[in-house]
C-alpha cells in the first residue's frame, strides 16, 4: 500500500567520507614586517583596510576625563579602576573580547548604569571639569548622548523622533515651525536629510535599517551634546550602512567628543584616533590608534588584534 | 559496511510510480496512532465551527424573523401575549451605558496598574501581591463579585450612588453595577497592556532615557503608543465581557426591564436608578424565564450577538493595523 510507504532516508556513505584536509599554512600577520606598507599608511594585520580619515585631529578639547572608574554587577567588579580622557577632535574607540566592560564604561558616561539595579560605581567622572554624579541624569544625558547597537527609532514621524528630544520632557508642545531649523539641521549633521527631506512625516520604523540608524545618531545630536557614545553602532547594518555611518562618525569628530565601542577590530582602526583595549574590566592598552594597531606595547593587545583570542 | 548505516533496501520498489517533488511533508508517510490523532484534531476543529456556525446561522434566522425597528425602540411593556410586551428600548440604551461605564473604570485603572507593574513595580513585594490580586480578580466568578457588590453598595456611605428610602439603601443601581462590572474587564485590560508593554524592546527605554527624558515621559510618548494596539485589544475583549454578563446586572441592576428613574437631575436620575441590559432581557424573557417571550429574547440575543461579533473584528483590525506600521523586531 503506497499509503504505508516509510518515507525516504538519507544514508551516509562512512566509506566513501572525504577526508579532511588541512587548510593551507598562513603566516601570522604580526609576523611579517615591513610587507608593502610602506608610508606606514597601515601597519601590518590590517594592511587591507584604509583609514577614512581626513587627516590628523586639528585640535583636541579635553570634555570627559575618567578617573579611577569602578563598576560592580551584585559586587562583581565589570570595570576596574579604568582612567582615560575623553577628548573633542578625536574618535576614541574601546575594543575588547565581550564581557571585558567596554558597553558599561560607555554607558557609566551617561550614568545608564544606574538603570540597572544591582550595579555599583567607584571612582570619578568628570564632564567639563564637574563631577557627573552632581549633574542631574537628565540634563547630564543631554549633554552625553549614546546611539545603540540596535536601530531604535521611536514609534513616531521622523521630525517627531528629533521633536521628542528638544520639547520639555513629556510636553507636545513647541510648534513644528520653531523646531524645524534645529531638526534639519541635526539630519543634515548625520547625513540623512537629502534622503528624508520631502517627507519629514514619514513613519520612522519605515526606514530601512541603515537610515534608522543615521536617525538615532541625528536624535542623538539634536540637543548639541558634547560627547556622542556610540555603543557597536554598526553591528546590525550592512557594510554599506556601515560606510555611511564611519564617514559620518569621522566627520563628527569635530564638533563632539566621539566614543565608539566596537568589536570591529577593522572598524576600530578605519574610524579612531585613539584606541582603548579592554580585557576582563581592565583597560590594558591604551592610546593612538596608529600606535596600537601597530606596535602594541601590551602582549595581550597584540594576540587579541592578531586573532590570538576573543 | 559501517555498523552505523542500516543496510538500504535492495529491491527499488517496483514499477515506481512517476516521480512526486513535493516541497510538504505528506501524512501518508506518519505512524497509525499519528493519523488517527491528526483525523481527531480535524473532528474536533470542524465540530467547533460547526456549533459556531451552527449558533449564528440560528441566531441569525430567528433574529431576523424577530428583529423589528419597533421592537428596538421601544420599551418592555407588560402584556400577555408577545405582541403587547413592547421592546427592549431601555434594556438596549442599559447595555450601552453598562458598557460605556465598565470600561470608563476599567481602562485607565487597568492600563495604570499595567504599567506601574511593568515600569515601576517597587517593592518587589507589593508588584507580586497586585500581580496575584489581578489574577484573583480573573478567577472570581462575576456572581461571587455581585454578590460582594450588594453588601457594599447598600452602606449608608454610598446611598448617593443608588435610590434610598427611609434609611434603608437600595443597593442596585447602574453605578453599582457598572463599579462591580469593571472589575470583570480590568484583568483582561491589564494583561493585555502589560503584554504589550513587555513586548518593548529594553534598549527603546533606554534611547529615550539616553536623549534626557524621564521615565514618565517615556512611558506617556513612547510607551504607551507603541502599546496602544494591546490596549485596544485589551479594552476590547474587556468590552465584549462586560456587555455578555449577565450575574451582575441580575444582582445588583435590579432585574427589572425598564429603567427606574430617581429624583435626580438628568444623567444622575437613570445612573443611581436600576434598569436592565440586553443579557438580563434574554435570561427574563428566554423559555425557561419569568417572563417568557422567547421571540424577544431571540432578537435581543441577535442584537446582542452582532454587537459581540462588532468588537471581535475591531479586534482583528486593530490587530492588522498592527502588524502593518512596523516595530523594532528586526
Amino acid at each position: 500500500m503506497e499509503f504505508l510507504k516509510p518515507p525516504p532516508v538519507r544514508r551516509l556513505d562512512l566509506e566513501h567520507a572525504p577526508e579532511a584536509k588541512e587548510a593551507p599554512k598562513r603566516r601570522n600577520p604580526l609576523t611579517r614586517n615591513g610587507n608593502g606598507n610602506g608610508n606606514g599608511s597601515a601597519p601590518s594585520g590590517f594592511s587591507s583596510a584604509n583609514r577614512r580619515r581626513i587627516g590628523e585631529p586639528q585640535l583636541s578639547i579635553p570634555r570627559m576625563e575618567i578617573d579611577e572608574l569602578s563598576v560592580a554587577y551584585d559586587g562583581k567588579l565589570a570595570v576596574k579602576e579604568v582612567s582615560m580622557p575623553v577628548r573633542q577632535g578625536e574618535v576614541l574607540a574601546l575594543i575588547g573580547p565581550s564581557g571585558c566592560g567596554k558597553t558599561t564604561l560607555l554607558r557609566s558616561l551617561n550614568r545608564l548604569t544606574e538603570l540597572t539595579r544591582s550595579a555599583s560605581l567607584d571612582g570619578r567622572i568628570t564632564l567639563d571639569g564637574t563631577d557627573i554624579q552632581r549633574l542631574e541624569p537628565t540634563s547630564l544625558r543631554r549633554r552625553v548622548t549614546m546611539v545603540f547597537q540596535q536601530p531604535n527609532p521611536f514609534p513616531m514621524s521622523v521630525f517627531d523622533n528629533l521633536a521628542y528630544v528638544l520639547r520639555e520632557q513629556g510636553s507636545r508642545r513647541g510648534s513644528r515651525r520653531s523646531l524645524h531649523d534645529p531638526v534639519c539641521e541635526a539630519l543634515d549633521r548625520a547625513g540623512l536629510l537629502e534622503e528624508v527631506k520631502d517627507d519629514l512625516s514619514h513613519p520612522a520604523l519605515k526606514l530601512s535599517g541603515g537610515q534608522q540608524q543615521r536617525l538615532c545618531i541625528a536624535r542623538a545630536l539634536v540637543a548639541k551634546p558634547e560627547v556622542l557614545l556610540l555603543d557597536e553602532p554598526c553591528s546590525a547594518l550592512d557594510p554599506q550602512s556601515t560606510e555611511k555611518i564611519e564617514e559620518l562618525i569621522v566627520k563628527l569628530r569635530e564638533d563632539v567628543a566621539v566614543v565608539i565601542v566596537t568589536h570591529n577590530l577593522q572598524q576600530a582602526y578605519r574610524v579612531a584616533d585613539y584606541v582603548g583595549f579592554m580585557y576582563l574590566g581592565d583597560l590594558i592598552e591604551y592610546g593612538g590608534a596608529k600606535k596600537l594597531f601597530g606596535k602594541p606595547s601590551e602582549d595581550r593587545t597584540k594576540e587579541y588584534i592578531s586573532g590570538g583570542f576573543g | 559496511m559501517s555498523p552505523v548505516a542500516t543496510k538500504p533496501p535492495v529491491e527499488p520498489p517496483k514499477q515506481a510510480p512517476e516521480p512526486k517533488f513535493e516541497a510538504v511533508e505528506s501524512a501518508g508517510a506518519w505512524r497509525l496512532s499519528d493519523r488517527i490523532g491528526l483525523v481527531i484534531c480535524w473532528m474536533f476543529g470542524l465540530l467547533f465551527c460547526a456549533i459556531a456556525a451552527a449558533i449564528v446561522i440560528y441566531l441569525l434566522i430567528q433574529g431576523i424573523k424577530y428583529v423589528r425597528p419597533d421592537v428596538m425602540f421601544s420599551s418592555p411593556k407588560v402584556g400577555f401575549t408577545e405582541a403587547d410586551t413592547g421592546g427592549f428600548l431601555d434594556p438596549l440604551i442599559g447595555t450601552l451605558i453598562i458598557g460605556a461605564m465598565g470600561i470608563a473604570i476599567a481602562l485607565p485603572v487597568g492600563v495604570g496598574i499595567a504599567v506601574w507593574l511593568s515600569e515601576f513595580g517597587r517593592p518587589f513585594a507589593l508588584a507580586r501581591i497586585v500581580e496575584s490580586t489581578v489574577e484573583m480578580i480573573a478567577g472570581t466568578p462575576s456572581i461571587v463579585l455581585a454578590l460582594f457588590g450588594t453588601v457594599i453598595f447598600s452602606s449608608t456611605a454610598l446611598s448617593f450612588l443608588s435610590r434610598s428610602s427611609e434609611g434603608v439603601v437600595f443597593g442596585r443601581s447602574f453605578f453599582a453595577a457598572g463599579i462591580m462590572i469593571s472589575l470583570v474587564a480590568l484583568p483582561l485590560v491589564v494583561s493585555s497592556t502589560r503584554e504589550g508593554l513587555q513586548a518593548i524592546p529594553q534598549h527603546v527605554r533606554e534611547a529615550s532615557y539616553a536623549v534626557g527624558k524621564t521615565k514618565i515621559a517615556t512611558v506617556r510618548r513612547i510607551l504607551l503608543p507603541s502599546a496602544r494596539p494591546s490596549v485596544a485589544t485589551g479594552t476590547m475583549l474587556g468590552l465584549g465581557r462586560i456587555i455578555g454578563d449577565t450575574a451582575i446586572i441580575v444582582v445588583l441592576l435590579g432585574a427589572l426591564q425598564n429603567f427606574e428613574k430617581t429624583g435626580s437631575p438628568f444623567p444622575l436620575n437613570y445612573l443611581q436608578g436600576a434598569g436592565s441590559t440586553l443579557t438580563n432581557y434574554v435570561y427574563a424573557n428566554a423559555p425557561t424565564g419569568e417572563l417568557n417571550n422567547p421571540q424577544k429574547a431571540y432578537a435581543a440575543a441577535f442584537v446582542l450577538l452582532v454587537f459581540v461579533l462588532i468588537l471581535n473584528a475591531a479586534v482583528d483590525l486593530v490587530h492588522r493595523q498592527s502588524r502593518k506600521a512596523g516595530s523594532w523586531n528586526s
